[in-house]
């Protein structure tokens, strides 16, 4: 799945948006005056003349009165007060233009008909209100609509970029190249070792994918699938890497979200222990202490000195947007050198207690 | 000609036997030195076995294969032909580009057999012109050329360090980047040296170098960066070495082959 490839909705531009109003309009227009020509029987060009002046010149005078009103901003619709506003700014001078260039056309003028004929008249300009009204009420609503379907649109692009981002991170390609290329040396070496390996990282994948569809697994089956990463690496990295996973079994089902700690765990070993020549030792435990639960994660690596790594802020990044994303400002995680003389750092998370689905 | 020596560079224990399998079953008259499994143990062991291949993976502990081979091009003695290299990765574009433009044999893994049957096609026939036409220096001096390509390659630019801090016990000196001399290499820290006196900073030569202005100041050996406008003088040995002079220091550097390029006369 790549997200760039999806064919995104596109907010229509401006111009060709108002265009297309112009021929709604018109076509509107057209309408009204084959009507008022059906009815009242008198000359159906200048019917239409009258009808579509005064028509079109309200949807310029809207047109250009929401462009002006919305410059700058994402809806390109005016709201509240500015509704009324607008339809005031549009009717009155395009009814006055409309009506004059209708006047000319016919060589007499509509306001003496104010006079001969106030019926007349006033059908005129009720026809011209409600049907402005009407109008630019639909383009409104419709235009609302077109910019939440682009926004929601933008919303699940983003929501599958950031899967994807984290679905990469987690199988990045050096990991899964280089767990591949030992695969395929077991498989001619030592078959059933081939074949655990081969189950380990079936099971670490399931994981990922289960991982970037939100959803929580028990904090006994994070410790088994952080197990089976750990395992990989071990065939990987031989004797360079010892791992120790401690999980009291009362706190077996809490639930937590898939893989949480596998970017930390990926961290003290690709920036802790992989660049250190003798290797070392990484612990990953849990614990209660009130309310809260707590993951650590720890390596004997190189610790902290120097600027950490952009993978590693990435990592950290990601775990900590979950965390928010969650739990708010009720989970934390922090980073810090390891206390004691075996050196390397240690990655600390604090959950609110929640039990298994 | 004696069967030619490889030596191996994986830190992962399982692909380097099983890459030296492979190597053994295309090549079986093929020597191998004794595996390293990092980057320090690699140039050791190869300054000390002198192979004729070098198969070198590039993420290792210690020092990386791009390191190693620069390493090894600084250090290797005259007149001694310079190992043909392959360097081995999984996934690093960045690197295999890097390999394109300078024309440097790679393998991915996990090893195609087929792929890895080219590579020692491409090495049996090197090996056979070098022993039809032995000129080690020249050897010597298209690895040179190739490494220099990766050692230009574009790095991170990083923003430009204007002052540095270094402490000396509960006091932290501020050194102005234009007062220093040269920075030279010190296991897990940097030598800062400046006409008047010398500090300590907690960092790499690798950390430090993005954030130096390349113009201004010049790697001239993978343990030393010079001021450009603080050499006096650059001197050519019989070798070709050259060693710089410094304005109003006695300090002399030694500038290695693979960035002697840097001083021709004008």
């Amino acid at each position: 799945m790549n997200p760039s490839l999806t064919s995104p909705v596109l907010p229509e531009p401006r111009l060709r948006r108002s265009l297309r109003h112009g021929v709604t309009v018109s076509v509107f227009c057209t309408v009204i005056a084959t009507m008022l020509w059906l009815i009242r029987g008198h000359r159906w060009d200048v019917d239409m003349v009258y009808s579509q002046s005064i028509g079109l010149t309200t949807w310029l005078l809207i047109d250009i009165g929401a462009a002006l009103m919305t410059r700058g901003t994402e809806v390109p619709w005016p709201t509240g007060w500015r509704v009324p506003v607008l339809l005031a700014a549009g009717i009155v001078p395009g009814y006055v233009i409309g009506t004059v260039i209708g006047d000319a056309y016919r060589g007499g003028s509509n306001w003496d008909d104010w006079h001969g004929s106030p019926r007349a008249f006033a059908s005129y300009l009720v026809t011209s209100v409600v049907a402005a009204v009407v109008i630019t009420n639909y383009f409104i609503s419709k235009g609302r609509a077109q910019h939440q379907a682009v926004q929601l649109a933008a919303a699940e692009r983003d929501a599958a970029e950031a899967k994807l981002a984290m679905l990469q991170s987690q199988v990045e390609p050096h990991m899964l190249f280089n767990t591949l290329a030992n695969l395929r040396v077991l498989i001619a070496m030592d078959p059933p070792r081939a074949q655990a390996m081969l189950d380990q990282l079936i099971a670490f994948l399931r994981a990922t994918l289960e991982a970037s569809r939100g959803g929580s697994h028990s904090l006994s089956a994070e410790f088994a699938r952080i197990g089976d990463y750990l395992a990989l690496m071990q065939i990987r990295m031989g004797a360079r890497l010892e791992a120790r996973l401690d999980l009291p079994a009362e706190l077996a089902q809490m639930a937590v979200p898939p893989l949480l700690l596998q970017p930390l765990v990926e961290n003290a070993i690709k920036h802790g222990l992989e660049p250190k020549v003798e290797g070392g030792r990484i612990d990953v435990s849990a614990r209660r202490e009130a309310g809260t639960l707590v993951l650590t994660v720890r390596d004997t690596g190189v610790g902290l000195d120097g600027p950490p790594a952009d993978g590693a802020r990435f990592g950290l990044h990601q775990v900590r947007e979950r965390l928010a994303t969650l739990h708010g400002g009720a989970a934390r995680l922090s980073l810090d050198r390891a206390a004691d003389d075996d050196g390397g750092c240690v990655a600390i998370i604090h959950l609110p207690i929640t039990e298994a689905r | 000609m004696t069967a030619p020596l490889a030596l191996i560079a994986e830190d992962e224990p399982l692909l380097a036997q099983h890459l030296r399998g492979e190597l053994a079953r295309l090549w079986p008259e093929l020597r191998f030195a004794e595996s390293a499994g990092d980057g320090l143990t690699a140039l050791r062991r190869a300054l000390a076995q002198r192979p004729d291949i070098l198969l070198l993976d590039i993420r290792m502990p210690g020092m990386s294969g791009l390191e190693v081979a620069q390493a090894l091009a600084e250090d290797w003695p005259d007149g001694v032909n310079f190992p043909l290299l392959v360097f081995v990765t999984a996934y690093d574009q960045y690197a295999l580009q890097a390999f394109e433009r300078s024309a440097i044999d790679y393998v991915l893994k996990p090893l195609q057999p087929e792929r890895l049957a080219q590579t020692c096609g491409r090495l049996r026939s090197a090996l056979a012109q070098r022993s039809a036409a032995p000129n080690p220096n020249d050897a010597l001096q298209a690895a040179v050329q190739q490494l220099r390509g990766l050692v230009d390659a574009p790095r991170p630019a990083a923003p430009t360090l204007q002052v540095l801090q270094a402490s000396v016990g509960d006091v932290i000196h501020l050194v102005p980047i234009a007062e220093v001399l040269y920075f030279e290499a010190a296991d897990k820290y940097v030598r800062v040296i400046t006409a008047e006196r010398e500090h300590l900073i907690r960092t790499s030569l690798r950390e430090l170098q993005p954030q130096l202005d390349a113009q201004r100041f010049w790697q001239i050996h993978r343990g030393t960066i010079v001021r450009c406008d603080a050499i006096a003088t650059a001197t050519r040995d019989e070798s070709g070495r050259y060693t710089l002079s410094l304005r109003g220091h006695p300090d002399r550097l030694a500038v290695s082959r693979l960035y002697a390029h840097l001083f021709r006369a004008m």
